[in-house]
Order: structure tokens, then sequence, then C-alpha cells
């Protein structure tokens, strides 16, 4: 029954304990912002690494998470955590409209990803143009740190809450793997046709994927405007986060629960090194993070949790003969 | 228990199957032969519902089944193989199996439990860890075999599971074919090796050039001069005639 | 709301515009013909093309126009060894990974961009940039009439190119049965590199022509890859003619939303086509192959 959940108990304890061992700023700064992309890249890994549908545009669902949070907080003095629960259905419903559009005209690979980055696209120029969503001057909460309101002062609680965030995502995608739907979701990844003929319901799977993978990502962008008090188009819908959505769960390992996480550390833990070495040439850490994807995608296709199971299973062989 | 009912299927300008009909009965093995490009597997993809005819009908059990998509199909209890093999080149032989058992079993554990029950009968049961990608021809055609059975089907089409095998993987995989028959399951089977087709099948069609030309017991449609014909070119029968008897070659 | 001359004025200045935009899908389409991939790195790479075309001006003094001369051939060869040496090799010949590998590489050049010039805008300070041309009730700049011209006449050698030369055969035999091409000895290695270089040096001409009224810094090749995927998704994945009328009618709608709605709504138009296009009608306008 523990299948799977022994490991992201262990990691999330781990996270949680770090409060005990240091209290700097600049650590929780890391650790929330890594935490947030994981979360929406966790989001991207259900419907890209698990069924094998990729996304260029998961931008678009943590725009909308956000924006969604902060125009009903700022406009309509909504309070923070159903401004939450709004954007994460905002998010799921956009997962399901884009996916009955694309998925029901048969868009795969290459096509799929061009058109998720152009809805992405699309939504930044209109965020851009917007009055509701502020325009190019983006939106600014009210800074009321309380507990209503999601924001706390304290870094190391704010940390605690996306853990929470983040834990209950890999439980929910560790449960999606052990069931029906996720063999359902692989079976779909790795041969549509052979799935049809076995009675998989091809476009519902998919559909259900991109929803959950939706409100996931939708649910990045809130904890991200609730820490940083501020969106933009840029931000909100920019390629960056798609491209991070993305590339965590690839050197992580693309499909398996632990890999956006473990890729999120890891790329942003080599991103600081390196601009600790290289200080101020702008845009260092990316092209680092592009060096890893091309290396992973060359030498290790499986990302770090590939690599470990090869190990593992090595070493086993070896014990056991 | 299955129709196919006048069915014709035309691509643009080819017509791959004309106006042809089958009946399988309940509890048989059916045969459907003829020579390469007849559109035979066309015709697998009609009844398994991943094209639509350009007319004619589907019937299973005497109800219509002409517009239902392939995964409604299948739940109705039509399984088919690919005639190219088609496995999760991912996941291991239990995993691929166990997206068949699904169909019917919503609890892991049960699934689990129906595919190795399925993996033994058709002789996968020590595989069950391996790779799907690293089995042998003879692994994966039983491999294919396993997912469509995993999904409890009332009939199998099964597209040439012998192709590629050597005379001794035939052998081994006759009497699993012919046991499945036995546990209740219906099969069509497209087949080239005769040598199976007339040990396995009570009945057999032959489609030659998108029409179905001739049908009877394997050893009546083998001295159909149509059928002669069809596979060796005209006049053949003639000649084959004039020589000795027991020349089963089509 | 605006009088017809003002309109028509747009749309030609679209069709101006719309020449370079099929120059730059060109490469693109020819790419996506062959390889069967999408080169999400030719953004990129243009923004590479374009600094070198605004570097030679600013070191050496020379002309944008001289520079294709240099561009075209540096280019080539870069695209031909990025082919050949990194996106063949990594991919194991797997799409998804080739889609993921240019995008790596698009990151790292747009980057590595970033890292040299800094996010400056730069542009080639020249008189030729505002001198006009008129042509009856219009005025029309003549360094984009020139970029146009260049654009079609590059289009034109490109066809030229793939129908009346052994290269081309052999491209054309590749892009149509791989495995073929292999049993008659062509090299496919080698025709995918030159390829993937030819589209890389369309990229050269293309910024070349584009300098003169444009700008450049590392972020603008993700302006033109947009509109270079709509362009190629329009006139069909692979078409070469479906590029030059893609990028044609994409420059009108461009240029005439963008006077109808403003700058900045401007690009909508694009977007909804790109999608609509490969919502309803993913083979394009011209779908067919190279």
């Amino acid at each position: 029954m523990m299948r799977g959940y022994f490991w992201i108990i262990v990691i999330t304890l781990l996270i949680a304990a770090t409060p005990l061992l240091t209290s700097s700023n600049t650590f929780f700064n890391f650790t929330v912002v890594v935490l947030i992309i994981a979360l929406a890249a966790q989001g991207w890994n259900l419907l890209g690494g698990i069924g094998g549908q990729t996304s260029f545009g998961h931008a678009m669902f943590f725009g909308i998470g956000a924006y969604t949070a902060s125009m009903l907080q700022t406009h309509l003095g909504v309070n923070a955590w159903i401004a939450l629960i709004a954007a994460i259905a905002a998010g799921s419903l956009a997962g399901l409209i884009v996916g009955f559009l694309s998925f029901r005209a048969g868009l795969r690979g290459s096509y799929f990803a061009l058109v998720t980055l152009a809805f992405a696209e699309l939504l930044r120029v209109l965020a851009n143009a917007s009055e509701w969503t502020g325009g190019a001057s983006g939106l600014l909460l009210k800074l009321e740190p309380s507990l209503a309101n999601m924001q706390f002062s304290s870094r190391p609680t704010f940390m605690l809450l996306a853990l929470a965030f983040v834990f209950i995502s890999l439980v929910i995608t560790q449960h999606i793997v052990n069931s029906r739907f996720g063999a359902h979701l692989v079976a779909v990844r790795e041969n549509e046709d052979a799935a049809k003929a076995l009675g998989v319901d091809v476009l519902t799977v998919k559909l259900k994927a991109i929803s959950l993978s939706g409100a996931m990502t939708a649910a990045a962008g809130v904890l991200y405007v609730q820490y940083f008090l501020y969106i933009d188009a840029a931000i909100a819908f920019g390629i960056w986060i798609s491209i991070e959505a993305l590339l965590a769960p690839m050197v992580g390992g693309r499909g398996r629960v632990l890999g956006p996480l473990i890729g999120a550390f890891t790329l942003h833990g080599l991103g600081e090194i390196t601009k600790s070495f290289a200080g101020r040439v702008p845009g260092i850490d990316l092209m680092v993070f592009a060096v890893v994807l091309i290396i992973v995608i060359a030498f290790a296709s499986a990302g770090i949790l590939g690599l470990l199971k090869k190990l593992s299973d090595r070493f086993a062989a070896k014990g056991g003969a | 228990m299955l129709q196919v009912k006048n069915v014709t299927m035309r691509f643009g300008g080819l017509l791959a199957i004309s106006d042809a009909s089958l009946d399988v009965r309940q509890g048989s093995i059916t045969g459907l032969i003829g020579p390469n490009g007849a559109g035979k597997t066309t015709l697998f993809a009609v009844i398994a519902g991943f094209l639509r005819p350009t007319q004619g009908q589907i019937a299973l059990f005497d109800k219509d089944i002409t517009g239902e998509e392939p995964h409604r199909r299948a739940a109705s209890g039509i399984a088919r193989t690919f005639q190219i093999v088609q496995p999760f080149a991912g996941l291991n032989v239990q995993e691929n199996i166990t997206v068949g058992a699904y169909l019917r079993h919503t609890k892991p554990a049960d699934a689990v439990e129906k595919a190795r029950e399925v993996a033994r009968q058709v002789g996968l049961e020590k595989d069950l860890d391996k790779s799907a990608s690293s089995l042998t021809v003879a692994g994966r055609k039983r491999l294919e075999l396993a997912r469509a059975l995993a999904t409890e089907p009332k009939i199998l089409l099964l597209d040439e599971v012998l192709a590629g095998l050597n005379p001794s993987e035939i052998r081994d995989i006759i009497p699993v074919i012919r046991s499945i028959r036995d546990s209740g399951v219906t099969i069509l089977m497209i087949e080239h090796v005769m040598q199976a087709v007339m040990n396995l099948c009570e009945h057999v069609y032959v489609l030659a050039q998108g029409k179905m030309i001739a049908e009877g017991t394997p050893a009546a449609v083998c001295n159909d001069q149509a059928v002669i014909e069809a596979y060796l070119g005209k006049g053949s029968a003639e000649r084959l005639a004039r020589q000795s008897q027991g020349e089963n070659h089509a | 709301m605006f009088s017809p001359i003002i309109i028509i004025e747009a749309m030609i200045n679209g069709l101006l515009t719309g020449a370079i935009y099929a120059l730059v899908a060109l490469g693109l389409t020819l790419v996506y013909g062959v390889l069967h991939i999408i080169n999400f790195a030719h953004g990129a790479t243009l923004a590479a093309a374009m600094f070198a075309v605004w570097g030679l001006n600013a070191g050496f003094g020379i002309d944008p126009y001289v520079a294709i001369v240099i561009v075209t051939p540096v280019f080539f060869a870069l695209g031909y060894g990025l082919q050949r040496f990194v996106i063949g090799p990594a991919a194991h010949g797997d799409d998804g990974n080739i889609l993921l590998i240019t995008l790596g590489l698009s990151i790292l050049i747009e980057n590595a961009l970033l890292a040299s010039f800094g996010s400056d805008t730069r542009s080639i300070p020249s008189d030729f940039a505002f001198s006009v041309v008129e042509a009856g009730p219009f005025l029309l700049s003549s360094a984009k009439l020139v970029g146009a011209v260049g654009s079609l006449v590059v289009a034109i050698l490109f066809w030229l190119l793939m129908t009346r030369t052994d290269t081309g055969k052999a491209i054309r035999a590749v892009a149509r049965e791989k495995l073929g091409a292999r049993l008659v000895g062509i090299n496919v290695g080698h025709v995918y590199a030159v390829t993937f270089g030819l589209g890389c040096a369309a990229l050269g001409v293309a910024a070349c022509l584009l300098m003169p009224t444009f700008y450049v810094n590392p972020r603008i090749g993700g302006a033109f890859v947009n509109i270079a995927f709509t362009v190629v998704v329009l006139g069909g994945m692979g078409s070469v003619p479906g590029a030059v009328a893609g990028g044609l009618i994409i420059g009108v709608v461009e240029s005439v939303s963008g006077l109808l709605l403003g700058e900045s709504l401007g690009q909508i138009g694009i977007f909804i086509i790109f999608i609509l296009v490969l919502l309803l009608r993913p083979t394009g306008l011209f779908g067919a192959r190279v």
C-alpha cells in the first residue's frame, strides 16, 4: 500500500525540518521559488511526463491561476483562500477547453506543443493590454500579512505553505500513478492505437489529465502572487515558466512522481552555484539549464531518477548474483 | 454473434473493401484468409472501430455497433491484436497486460491479478518483469495476445499472430489459441499459415481484392477454384487439378 | 475610420514585411519538410545572425547588404555543424527529443547573446533606412523594398536549388523516403545537415535584409519565431510556396490589424490565425511536402 509514498514523506519531512537548521532568508527564498516551480512542473509532468503530451505553454495555467487569484482579491475583495479555489478551478477549466479543442482536433507531438505555446502567448498579449489585468503595469496585492490573506511575514512559514501544496501534489500524482487512470494515461503516452484497442477512452483520459495538470500549475501561479504580491503579463504568461515547468521534470525524470521536485532543486541549485562563480553575467543560469537539458536528453533521457534507478538495479543484480 | 453486413471501405479513389459480409458463429474459430493486399487488415480495423466504413454495418449480438468508437467496442467485448505488434514499449510485460485488465477491473490489485492469470494462460508468466521491448518476436506476439485477452473479450480478432514465428514456435502457440476458444472466447483470425488455418478453423472466409470470394470449411475452401486462382493466378486451378492430389498449397 | 489610402498603404507595407517573414519561415519549413522536426531554435538563430550583421557593421563598418556574402556561408556552416554534431547525435532519432533539444539550443543562444551583448536594443544607423520611394499616392521605404525583393529572389533561388540541382534532388529523396534514399547510397546524415545549414543560411540572408530597417536585441528571436511558426503552419508544414504565401498573408494581417487595433493588440490576429489553422486545418493551405 505504501508503494511510492515512502520517499514522498521522507523528502517532505527533510524540507520541513530545514527551519530548525537555518534561518537564512536567502535559503528560504530559494526554496520557496523551487517549490513553486516544482508545483507548476508537477502539473506539466502529469500531462507531459506521464501522459506524453508535451506542452510548451504551461504558462497559460500558471498565469490564469495567478491572475484569477489577484484579480478576485484586488477588484472584488474576495478572501485569498476562496480566490485560491477559484484559481484552481479556472486552471482546470482552461485545461479542459484547450484540451478539448486541441485533442479533438487530433493534435499530438510538436503540433500540440505549438498550440499550447500559442495559447499562452495569446493570453500574454491580452493580459498586457486589458485594464482588468492592470495592463503592462501589472497588479499589486496589498501587503497585509495574515493567515486569512495567505500572506506571511515569516519566510519559513510561507515555505511550509508551499511545501504543503507540493506535498499534496506529490500524493495526488502518486495516487494517479498507482491507479487505473494512471495506467491508462501511460498507455496513451506509449501507444494510442493499442490503448484504444484495449478499451481506453483516449480523449477522456487526455482531458482528465490536462484539466488536473492545469489545476496544479494554476495553484503554483497563486502561490507566486501570494509570495511576491505582484504579477504582470510577462511573469504570469511568459515563456520562462513554461520552460521551467518542462525542464524540471525532464531533468529530474519525466513521468516520475518526484521528478519535478528533484529536477527543480537540481537546476536551481546549479543555477545558484553558477551565479556565485560567474557573478553578474546575465542569463548565465539559463545557459546552464539549457546545457543540462541537452545533456540529459543526449545521455540520460530518464533523468536523474532514471539514472538512480539504473544504478540501484545494477547494484541489486550484483548483490543477488 | 458478429456480423459484417455488406461493408464497403473506400479511401479516396481506392476501393479497399467492396460489399463484404461475414458471420462469426459464437464459440467458433473462424478464419479470414486471402492474398496480400486483399483488405483483411482493413476489414479488421472496420470491425474494431478504427475505421468507419463507407457503407455497410457491423453488428455484435444483433446490435448495430457501426457508429461506436473503438474503446466502446472493446467494452462491448471486441478485442483485437495488431498485425504489426504495438506493445507499450516503455512498460514491462505485467504493466502491458494490466492496461487490458483494467477494462473490467477498476481496482489495481484485481487488475494485476487478472494480468498474471492471463500471462500464465499464454505462457508469459516467467517474463512478467521483462521490458516489453526486450521480448523476442514470439514473446511480443504472446504479449499482444495476452493484452487482448486481459480485456475479457467475447470475440477476439487475431491479425496474423503466427506471422514471423518459426515452425516450433507456431506449434507451441496453436494449443494456446485453441485453449482460448475452449475458455469461451469466439475467435476470428487473419492467417497466412495454412497449416494453422486447417488445424484450427471450423469456417473460413476468403477475401481477394476487397471482395469475399468464398466461404466454407477449410478443406472446401482450399479446393475452391476461385480461391486457387485468386492466390496463384488465372488458369492455375486447372493446372493444379492435373497434378497429384493432397497438395494443399494455397 | 481610416481612408482607403492608409489601409492600402498598410497592406503594401505588410506585403513588404511579409516577404521577409517568408524568408525567415523558409528555413523552418524546409527543415520540417525534410527532417520532420520543428526547429525551436530558429528565432534565436535569427537573433544571432542579426547580431552578426550588427557586429560586422559596428566593428568593421561593413554594410549590411555586403555582409550577405559573409554571414550566409558562416550560418550555413553553423547550421550544418549544429545538426551533424549536436542535434542529430543527441536526439537518438526521437522527434520529441529534437523539439526539446532545439528548445535547449534556443535558450542557450538567446542567453549567450544576452551575456555577450547585454539586453540593449541596437540598430544600424544609416540614411538609407529613411529614404523612400514614391509609388503613385504611396510612400514606400526603400530598405523595405530592397528587403522584399531580396527575399523573393532568395525564395526563387531556393526553389531552383530544390528542383534543379543534385543536392536538391537528394534532399527531396530523403524527405520522401529516408530508408530508400539510404539504400541508393545517399548519406542521410549529411543531407539532414545540409538542409539544416540551408535553413540557417536563409536566416543569414534574412538578417542582412532586416537590419537596415530593424533593430536587434537578444529577445528578438521570440517575436520572429512566433510569426515564422504561424507562417509555416498557415502555408503547410514543409511547403516552400506555402511559406511564401503564408509570409505575405501574415505580413498583411499584422500590418492591418496593427493599424486597426494598435501595436500591442495587433499581434492577437497572428496568434488567433495560428491556433485556428492548427485546430481546423493542421495541413495548412498548401499542405504538401518539399
